[in-house]
């Protein structure tokens, strides 16, 4: 029923970032899949579909022995993810791999979604830890972080996404093959076309690979007072993100935005300015290693759960905090 | 124009509440109250200011179980003219397989230029469901929209979808799936005249569709893909410091703190 080599293996979507190269989320993803092959005995398989899938595939092959690439040329100027989604339907319904591992940020999130509707295969969603127990035992945060949950498949096949910034990306000790090869089948769903790629005029480091993040909430009172946010992640090498509040008020891009509606976050520092710490924000942010806040509410919710908590005006200690970073810094 | 706006009843995050019934994993819903999925909340606002815009009506479309109508009668007060619900005690503890079918089969019931869904959940937050719609219905799939731009003369639309460095702009024929972000606009708060109207407003119930493929007895909890092993609270964060000192004396400690952590 199988094919040969293949049968029961853990394969890899290889995402592409926007210049070819492999995503970083991959890296983490096909870390993660290299582990359980080695624990379970079974191959790591990593697939990129891309219209030109060979920088990508090269990359993934240093994180797994084996790479299938897929030159796609529809996903130059279409939505990749629908495309996609029906390449890798097809190779498993053609290899029979018993596990597929994608990552949880919105290119995995689609293709997991098309993949699972054409193959019926389950889906545990934002996996914050994965162990090998015969199959894949998924640790993953459900309700806003308030319960961890631990899950598997009821069969011995399925679909995992993973949560960035959850796992360390180590390249194998040597490097994996790359084969190109075809998909089977024709793409029978509508396509999507790209009529433009617009690059945000915003110099913003992106928030979800950060080490440091130092967001400003409803207490920085206007986009003016986030400069202040801004001149503090400067000194501390960090991104500035913002909370829900910041965001719909306009004092900056939806695109920093931490929390239920936004994005979630796992950096080594959070520093929070004028930020209550509502549960919508909580969500994004709690499972930073070291949370700092300044706040002048001793009672906000932030000062439960921050490591460290300066009660006092953020324009008072704001400042005070740029110049000791500044002196410190030489 | 028609839109049908996905959406999902799910634990108020605010309550505090939250747990699984230990004997089957199941989400406890007496326990705590239920309100409209924030994402659901901009995609339905999306919809409602296209509607004004271009004319036509929004419509609701929840898989849930039967107190759903309370929660979705929120949504109706927003401005939403209708809902249908699809409710079955075998559809209790579905999977995304079995979830996607059923809305899948349900949305070929129903007439629409657009179906609109919020970006993930706040509850299991998988953001694959939406993916899986559009393709069992063949609807082309445009997702993380931070614009959208029906052309009624020409039957297609334009969504600004978020890039990790900007957006692309996508174009595809009309009917077709939307993803909504917050990037879209702050939901309205329903007025007292919405809420006086939504009494009125009709929420179609509705068993599991006669056509959901394969068949009515592949879904649900008893035919989940997937299974709850444990649940617990995670582990609470260690004490917190307190700083009260003048805004200097506040600075020293802070960064002191950040150097012993290594993190400067």
């Amino acid at each position: 029923m199988a094919a040969a080599g293949s049968a029961g293996a853990i394969w890899v979507h290889g995402e592409t970032a926007p210049d070819g190269s492999l995503a970083r989320i991959s890296t983490e993803v096909a870390t993660l899949a290299r582990t359980l092959a080695k624990e379970a005995g079974r191959a790591a398989v990593g697939i990129v579909v891309a219209a030109d899938p060979a920088a990508a595939a090269a990359e993934l092959a240093t994180y797994v022995p084996r790479v299938l690439a897929i030159s796609e040329p529809a996903t130059a100027n279409h939505a990749a993810a629908t495309i996609v989604g029906q390449r890798l339907a097809a190779l498993i319904d053609r290899d029979k791999p018993a596990y597929l591992l994608a990552g949880a940020g919105p290119e995995g999130r689609d293709a997991a979604g098309v993949v699972s509707a054409l193959t019926g295969l389950g889906i545990l969603v934002n996996a914050t830890a994965v162990r090998w127990e015969g199959g894949p035992v998924v640790e993953m945060s459900v309700f806003g972080g308030k319960l961890n949950t631990t899950s598997r498949f009821v069969g011995d096949s399925g679909i995992v996404t993973l949560r960035p910034n959850v796992i360390s990306a180590e390249p194998a000790r040597t490097s994996g093959s790359v084969e190109k090869t075809d998909a089977p089948g024709e793409l029978a769903l509508p396509q999507v076309e790209i009529v433009d790629r617009v690059e945000a005029a915003t110099t913003a480091a992106p928030i979800e690979e950060a080490r440091i993040i130092v967001s400003g909430g409803r207490g920085v009172g206007g986009a003016e007072g986030f400069k202040l946010v801004e001149e503090i992640a400067d000194a501390l090498g960090g991104a500035v993100g913002a909370t829900r509040a910041a965001v719909d008020a306009g004092w900056i891009p939806y695109a920093q935005q931490i929390g239920q509606t936004g994005k979630i976050v796992k950096p080594a520092l959070y520093l929070a300015l004028g930020i209550s710490g509502a549960i919508q924000h909580k969500v994004g942010m709690q499972t930073a290693e070291t949370i700092v806040a300044v706040n002048r509410d001793p009672d906000a919710p932030i000062a439960d759960f921050a490591d460290l908590v300066v009660i006092g005006d953020l324009f008072e200690v704001g400042p005070a905090l740029l110049a000791a970073l500044r002196a410190r810094a030489g | 124009m028609r839109i049908v706006v996905l959406v999902k009843p799910v634990p108020d995050t605010a309550s505090g509440g939250e747990r699984l019934r230990p004997d089957d994993w199941r989400l406890d819903r007496a326990a705590v109250p239920a309100v409209v999925n924030a994402n659901d909340e901009y995609a339905l606002e999306a919809a409602l200011k296209l509607t004004e815009t271009h004319g036509g009506e929004v419509a609701m479309l929840t898989m849930a179980g039967p107190t759903a109508p309370e929660t979705m009668r929120k949504a109706l007060a927003m401005g939403a003219a209708s809902g249908t619900l699809v409710t079955d005690d075998a559809l209790g503890g579905s999977d995304v397989v079995s979830t996607t079918r059923v809305l899948a089969a349900a949305l070929k019931g129903l007439e629409y230029d657009l179906v609109f869904a919020g970006a993930d959940t706040s509850d299991g937050g998988g953001g694959v469901v939406p993916a899986g719609v559009a393709t069992l219905v063949g609807l082309p799939y445009l997702s993380y929209a931070a614009r959208i731009e029906p052309n009624l003369e020409t039957k297609r639309v334009r969504v600004h979808r978020i890039s990790p460095t900007g957006y692309d702009v996508l174009e595809a024929p009309m009917p077709a799936l939307v993803v909504a972000t917050q990037a879209l606009g702050e939901p309205r708060y329903p007025s007292l005249k919405g809420i006086m109207a939504a009494r009125s407003k009709t929420i179609e119930t509705t068993g599991i569709p006669a056509d959901t493929a394969p068949d009515a007895g592949t879904l649900g909890g008893a035919a989940s893909t997937t299974a709850v092993l444990a649940a617990e609270a995670p582990p609470p964060r260690a004490a917190t410091r307190v700083v009260r000192d003048p805004a200097d004396e506040a600075a020293r400690q802070v960064v002191e703190f950040l150097a012993e952590r290594r993190i400067i």
